[in-house]
């Protein structure tokens, strides 16, 4: 078995808020991520495949034609984008990378060929922060 | 003489489009594509500040860099983490915040508060790949 990473990077804006709380309530619990205006990050997001490489190409899968998937089904919806605002996965939800990376798992298992399987996410949200979800 | 560069790195999060008032939508999206999202996107901002001049015989700085990233906190950070520039910071109310004019407005906030006889040079990295600097 082998994993295959591919990294995709996007620029978005955000807010850590909770529309049944009040503005003290959202700024006690989230602080400065509250900001009713929105702040933004640099995200990194690495999509990891997993299977046995094919025996013509040594490919466990095209990793171009993985990047082309991400950019169509999860980059193009919320790179340079609001991602509270603009974004439909996110609608309704709150936009911690919790909630994030579990959107873009539920945006590309679909969008995979057959036999090809997302192993994991990871995304950072700032050098010093990131997820992990394997799809559980 | 012996003149020495110290550099301090910072970093914030904000939110920011770029878009001119004076035009209209779609000028906005040809001059600057997807930048333009009027509800925003955003960048985790990377400051570097450097500093030259002679090391102070008693102390060895060139500047104490506690002082500096205090001073960087202060003038810098506190206005523009986690805020949304075009919304929140007074500084670009009527100013495009383009990487190149946030690091003019870094470089005009600093230099009043460092000595005269160091040299100050701010360069900014909007993403890992786009970075500018002030003085060129």
């Amino acid at each position: 078995m082998v994993y295959i990473t591919r990294i995709e990077h996007f620029n978005a804006a955000h807010k850590l808020f909770n529309p049944a709380w009040s503005r003290e309530k959202n700024e006690e619990v989230f602080g400065k991520c509250a900001n009713e205006n929105w702040h933004g990050h640099n995200f990194e997001l690495h999509v990891t495949i997993k299977g046995t490489p094919d025996p013509q190409t040594g490919f466990v899968y095209d990793v171009k034609k993985l990047s082309l998937i991400i950019k169509e089904f999860v980059i193009d919806k919320i790179d340079h984008k609001n991602l509270n605002e603009d974004v439909d996965f996110m609608k309704g939800k709150m936009c911690t990378i919790e909630n994030i990376v579990m959107g873009i798992w539920r945006q590309l298992v679909p969008n995979l060929p057959e036999g090809i399987v997302l192993h994991s996410l990871k995304l950072y949200e700032t050098p010093k922060i990131y997820v992990t979800y394997f799809g559980e | 003489m012996n003149r020495v560069a110290v550099f301090r790195k910072e970093h914030f999060n904000a939110a920011h489009k770029l878009f001119n008032p004076e035009w209209d939508l779609e000028k906005n999206f040809k001059v600057f594509g997807k930048c333009s999202n009027p509800n925003f996107h955003g960048h985790n901002y990377e400051v570097i500040v450097k500093v030259t001049g002679i090391p102070d015989p008693e102390t060895g700085f060139v500047m104490d860099l506690k002082i500096l990233s205090d001073l960087i906190e202060e003038k810098i950070l506190n206005r523009f983490d986690h805020k949304n520039l075009n919304e929140d910071c007074v500084e670009f109310k009527a100013l495009n915040p383009s990487a190149e004019n946030i690091c003019i407005v870094i470089y005009n906030l600093l230099r009043p508060e460092i000595a005269a006889d160091l040299d100050l040079q701010v360069r900014l990295y909007e993403t890992e790949r786009n970075f500018v600097e002030y003085p060129a």
